[in-house]
This record gives C-alpha cells, sequence and structure tokens, in this order.
C-alpha cells in the first residue's frame, strides 16, 4: 500500500461511497451543536419530516449568546434568548445531549468537546461553526460547516465532500522561552498568508509542534482556518493518550486499550507525499502581534507597523491602507508604541487552564493600568473556571483588576453584551481582528494570552519576555 | 433549490481582498432564527452610517451615500465581483443567504474561502472564480461603464458580455448537475441509506468505543 498522510488514512476509513464524478459520501463521527447555526437546520428536518440519523454522535450546547454577566437574570436580549431557547427545545425534543446554562460542563462548543473527551484522534468531527479545525489537534478530521451541512448530517450522517490536498507546515526546532502556541500559529499565517491553506488540509509536524500540550496543539489547530484551510491536524502521540485517559465521553476498560492501539497508527507515514511544504524556523519565532484587520497582517513585538508604499502590489497596498486607516494607526508606528483601551483574554483559541495560569503568571502581583477601561477574563467553560478557581487564579486577576466573567463566546465575536465600542482598540486573545468583529469601529489585535496580560499591566503592547513571571 | 438558469444581470464590484463574513453579515443578524430577511443588512457596517440591532427597522438609519450597494443601478445588482479569499472567516450560512436575499445570483472573484464556496452551492448561489487577470479586466471594464452587465450561462460555463467577450470557467460536475436542477443534497444522499448502513455495520464492528 502506497505511504499515506495523516488526512488520507483519516479519510479511508470514514468514506462510504465515491461516484465516477469523484464526489464521496464521507461519515461524520461527531456532531457539535450550537445555537446559532443549528435552528435553520432543525427546522428543515422537521419540514421534511426526517429524524436524526444518529442521535448519540450530538453534543450540543450553548455559547455564543450566553451573558459572561449576571447569569441569574438569565439573557436579557430578548433576540438572543429565543435563539438559546430554540436549542433546548430542539434538543429536548430529539433527545439530545446538551450542556444547558447553569450546567458546570456548559462552554464554548470547541473547549467542551475535547474537554469531557468527545473529541477522539480518528474521528471526523463536524459543528456549524469554522473553528471546529480545533479538535485537529486529536488527530481527528474536523473542519467547519454551513447550517445546510449540519441539517445533511443531522438527517444522513454524511456529508458531500472532495478531498482536500495535503500540506504541511514543519516548524523545525524548538521555540524560545516564553513563546507559545498563539505565536507559532500566527507567524505561521503571517507567512502563507489567509489563503495560503484554502483547499488543502494542513497537517503540522516538527520538534515544536511535538512539544506542544494538548492546550498549545487546540490552539494551533483552531487558527488554521485562519490560513484558509478546511482542516488541521497534529498526529497522535502519548500526550494526546494521557490528555484523553479518563474523560467522561472517552473509551473505558477493554475498549481503551483497543482504542489506543489504533490511535498510535494515526500520523502520516515516513514516507508520504505532500502537495505543499512549508517550514518554519521555530528559534525565529518572536511574540506575534497583529496590526490590522486580516489574521495575515501581523508582526513581532519589536517590529513597527508595515508602510503600504513599501507594497508593488496595488490590490495588497490599497488593502494595506484601509487596515490602517480602519485600525487608526500610522505606518511605521513601533508596535510598542500602540496603546489599548480594552483587553480580552477568552475565546475558543485561549481559554483554556493553561491560557489562564500564562496570563495569572504575567499578571500576579501587579496592576492594570489606568489607562485600562475594561480588562476581562473569560474561562472556556464552566469546569475550566472552576479549575481556574480552585488554584485561586480568579483571585490573581480580580486583585489586578480584571474583570472574572462567565464562560462563553463573548467578546471574541460579541453577540452578547461584551463589545468594543466604536474606535476602541483590544489586545484580544481571541482569533480574528476583521472590521466590525469584535463591535462596530471595534480594533482588535490578536496575542497571546501572556501578551495580553502584560499589555494590560502597561497599557500598550510590550515584549512579554522582558518581565518576571511568577510560575 | 431554485433551477439555475442562464441571466444577464448588473455587476457591483466591492474592491478589496479577504472580504470577510463578518463584513458580509455581521454577527447581530446571525441571532435569527430564520433563513430569510438578511438583504437589508447585507454588509452593514459599509452599508450604513448608524449602528443597526437585529428586529429593528432600517428606515430611520442613515446610508453611506458612498457604498456601491447604495447606488443605482447597483442596487439592484446581480453578479457581486470581488478580490481574492472572498468571503473568508465564519462559517455562517448567513453570508450566502443575505447575497441571495439581496438579489445577487452570482460571486466572481480570483478565489473563495472554502467554506463560504460550498454554503453557496447549496443555495443555489453559484461562486465563479475568474483568473486575477481576468478579474482585473472586469474591473477596469466595470470602471468605464456604470450599467455594466455579465451574461451567465451555467450550462454551457461561460460568462459573456455585450461586446462578444467570453470567459469559460470551471465547475465540477456534480455541483453543476445540482444547481441547473434545484436537487436537494439531502434527497440524494438519502438513496444512499442502505449504503450509509451497510458501512456502518462494519464500521462500528471495527471499532466498537465509538
Amino acid at each position: 500500500m502506497a505511504a499515506q498522510t495523516l488526512y488520507d488514512k483519516i479519510w479511508a476509513m470514514h468514506e462510504v461511497r465515491r461516484d465516477d464524478d469523484g464526489t464521496r459520501l464521507l461519515y461524520i463521527d461527531r456532531h457539535l451543536v450550537h445555537e446559532v447555526t443549528s435552528p435553520q437546520a432543525f427546522e428543515g428536518l422537521k419540514i421534511a419530516n426526517r429524524p436524526i440519523w444518529r442521535k448519540k454522535s450530538i453534543l450540543a450546547v450553548p455559547d455564543h449568546n450566553v451573558p459572561t454577566i449576571g447569569l441569574e437574570k438569565g439573557i436579557t436580549d430578548p433576540v438572543s434568548r429565543l435563539q438559546v431557547e430554540t436549542l433546548n427545545q430542539n434538543c429536548d425534543k430529539y433527545q439530545l445531549v446538551e450542556f444547558k446554562m447553569g450546567d458546570i460542563r456548559q462552554g464554548i462548543v470547541h473547549i467542551i468537546g475535547p474537554e469531557q473527551g468527545a473529541t477522539l484522534p480518528g474521528m471526523t468531527v463536524v459543528c456549524g461553526d469554522s473553528h471546529t479545525t480545533t479538535h485537529g489537534a486529536f488527530a481527528a478530521l474536523a473542519f467547519g460547516i454551513g447550517t445546510s451541512e449540519v441539517e445533511h448530517v443531522l438527517a444522513t450522517q454524511c456529508l458531500i465532500l472532495n478531498k482536500s490536498k495535503n500540506m504541511r507546515v514543519t516548524v523545525d526546532g524548538a521555540v524560545a522561552e516564553g513563546i507559545t502556541a498563539k505565536d507559532i500559529v500566527l507567524r505561521i499565517i503571517g507567512e502563507i498568508g489567509t489563503a495560503g491553506g484554502t483547499g488543502h488540509t494542513i497537517e503540522f509536524v516538527g520538534e515544536a509542534i511535538s512539544n506542544l500540550s494538548m492546550e498549545g496543539r487546540m490552539t494551533l489547530c483552531n487558527m488554521t482556518i485562519e490560513a484558509g484551510a478546511r482542516a488541521g491536524l497534529v498526529g497522535c502521540d502519548q500526550t494526546t493518550i494521557d490528555y484523553l485517559k479518563g474523560r467522561p465521553f472517552a473509551p473505558t476498560g477493554e475498549n481503551w486499550d483497543k482504542a489506543v492501539a489504533y490511535w498510535q497508527t494515526l500520523h502520516s507515514d515516513a514516507d508520504a507525499i505532500f502537495d505543499r511544504e512549508v517550514h518554519i524556523d521555530a528559534a525565529s519565532i518572536e511574540p506575534q502581534v497583529t496590526w490590522g484587520t486580516s489574521p495575515e497582517m501581523v508582526i513581532s513585538i519589536n517590529e513597527n507597523v508595515p508602510d503600504p508604499a513599501s507594497e508593488t502590489d496595488r490590490v495588497k497596498s490599497g488593502g494595506m491602507q484601509n487596515a490602517l486607516d480602519y485600525m487608526g494607526l500610522a505606518a511605521n508606528t513601533p508596535c510598542k508604541e500602540v496603546f489599548l483601551d480594552k483587553i480580552f483574554i477568552g475565546s475558543c483559541t485561549n481559554s483554556r487552564i493553561e491560557d489562564l495560569r500564562a496570563a495569572a503568571a504575567v499578571v500576579k502581583g501587579r496592576k492594570v493600568a489606568d489607562t485600562i477601561k475594561l480588562a476581562m477574563v473569560v474561562p472556556g467553560s464552566g469546569l475550566v473556571k472552576q479549575q481556574a478557581e480552585t488554584e485561586g487564579l480568579d483571585k490573581i486577576f480580580i486583585e489586578a483588576g480584571f474583570e472574572w466573567r462567565e464562560p462563553g463566546c463573548s467578546m471574541c465575536l460579541a453577540m452578547n453584551d461584551d463589545r468594543l465600542e466604536p474606535g476602541e482598540r483590544c489586545a484580544s486573545t481571541s482569533n480574528r481582528n476583521f472590521e466590525g468583529r469584535q463591535g462596530k469601529g471595534g480594533r482588535s489585535h490578536l496575542v497571546s494570552p501572556a501578551m495580553a496580560a502584560a499589555a494590560a499591566i502597561y497599557g500598550h503592547f510590550v515584549d512579554v519576555r522582558i518581565l518576571d513571571r511568577n510560575n | 433549490m431554485e433551477k439555475f438558469k442562464k441571466f444577464s444581470g448588473i455587476v457591483a464590484a466591492i474592491d478589496r481582498p479577504n472580504v470577510d463574513t463578518d463584513a458580509i453579515i455581521p454577527k447581530q443578524y446571525l441571532k435569527s432564527i430564520k433563513r430569510s430577511g438578511f438583504g437589508v443588512n447585507l454588509f452593514d457596517d459599509w452599508r450604513y452610517l448608524d449602528p443597526g440591532a437585529p428586529g429593528e427597522s432600517n428606515a430611520e438609519r442613515r446610508i453611506n451615500p458612498d457604498f456601491v450597494l447604495n447606488k443605482t443601478p447597483y442596487d439592484h445588482a446581480q453578479i457581486l465581483l470581488g478580490r481574492e479569499n472572498f468571503a473568508c472567516g465564519s462559517s455562517r450560512e448567513h453570508a450566502v443567504w443575505a447575497l441571495m436575499d439581496f438579489g445577487f445570483k452570482v460571486v466572481i472573484a480570483p478565489s473563495f474561502a472554502d467554506i463560504f464556496y460550498n454554503n453557496s452551492f447549496k443555495n443555489g448561489l453559484l461562486p465563479i472564480a475568474l483568473s486575477p487577470t481576468l478579474v482585473d479586466q472586469l474591473f477596469a471594464e466595470l470602471e468605464q461603464q456604470q450599467d455594466y452587465r455579465l451574461d451567465v450561462d451555467l450550462e454551457n460555463q461561460l460568462v459573456t458580455n455585450a461586446v462578444g467577450f467570453e470567459m469559460p470557467f470551471e465547475i465540477e460536475d456534480f455541483r453543476k448537475y445540482c444547481l441547473l436542477n434545484g436537487f436537494d443534497d439531502i434527497e440524494l444522499t438519502m438513496q444512499h441509506a442502505d449504503h450509509i448502513k451497510a458501512f456502518e455495520a462494519q464500521y462500528y464492528k471495527k471499532f466498537p468505543w465509538l
């Protein structure tokens, strides 16, 4: 048998049929559902009077609309409330597993799937959400789908797909002290561009990747979509297996042993051929900060905001100027002289326990700068929040002047009340710096949790590595 | 889904790369539990000078007179011309629903984000990828002529204009077949239900922990 990539292996295990024209039917193991992209799909099922094919495959949770403060009042916005109630009704009607608001297990869909062991190596995982790529950290083929496809999976457990190409990103060597998965992935996106992975599934390999914890690998795969790739993958190793053991949805007993034996085969064959290869030198990666309105518009903390005049491509140069105008930045401004109004530590990219520990280590014993209007920490799930509180991280944040909130998507996309006002500038650990993403007219700079925490203390960006961290 | 028919339409252009789905339909409108009514909020942040909220009338909001879709004849354009990596970002199918609800039937760009590209076909919106050079040419022609129209013929995979300009485009056979016939994917897949069941029988024997 020809050498296979990890993507080829998972695909082959799930291919139900292949038509003459190349169209393939792929079987889906895990379907994660949230309130924003599912109501129209359930409505479609109802209209066509179709049953759900495999209820067991579904794990549902409300996350985008949930408030992060004043939960005792419920959701005050009637439009948001209706959307969450609609999810509850659909899950009750079809008897689906849902972690409702108030359940300690509720949180951001891409945090709770792995946390529960609902994402397992070798699975196909889908969700009506582009950041489903997160689950690729577990050697699972995971990608976001639209609402029509959500309905298609509910009704048939399959998707009609074309296979994408194989791309491998190798991060050679080890990263320097203080460099996180967020810096690695931002650097990769800066290198290949937001459309650099279009039509491809990216597998990440190399010493710097193997060294990452599962939390770090999830951050990495989470942002694969920002490089345009449909999915990101990291091969299964002992780190993966250790993370999964004992989680509620993970196999047990004899099944655990069988599963582990299979999972250990989930990596690309040594001589597998990739359609595209990219190499990044890990040692050259510095803390990253986005300056514009696309994640590819990224620089290191020790660089200056670029100048559109130095770009020869007319469309690109125009795009850079639009971004500078929107961001209210002058070309050539040193990154360290960019002052912030708000700090957001959260989102499916960076709200896991390790992220909160990294931010707390920077914040401990320090105070948020007076010029910062709001600094907030939004844990990714009720269980992450509980763990952080057990470790006393909440007190560290609160004493420094941060707000300690309830779990949800929050200001990553501002569908609840957490948002930027026009012109406000935010250091954010989320994944998108698009115009208006965090609120109309809001200006987002994407950074790691440690860099966001350091920016909160200084009021402007600083190289977090100059600070003593209280690990 | 409606069958995709040959048509001639006004072209409106948005001359910037990486137009994202947050720009196409901002998040507050995703709170709707319906598939319709998104057209008035298409490109909302660019189209209006005041902020908007779901369920609120847009009649009182000040429109941005400089934005292309607020100008005649582009307010009834059916073809949108864009740049690289069109509709990158989130998986929200609302972006497709908003474009179609406004009246767009075709989007032409050098490249599209994968999820948006997929979502388009599920709803009868045709995304056409043309080379950057051809797209440049279309932008240039549009600049010369205000009511620039293109004819789109899916059957023959051709984009043409009144002066005899002809551009062939690629589309996968299955997608073309579904668009031309207005076929519902789920109905097609359900024809293979026995095949899926047979797959499951062997699959769960092999992976008993799933």
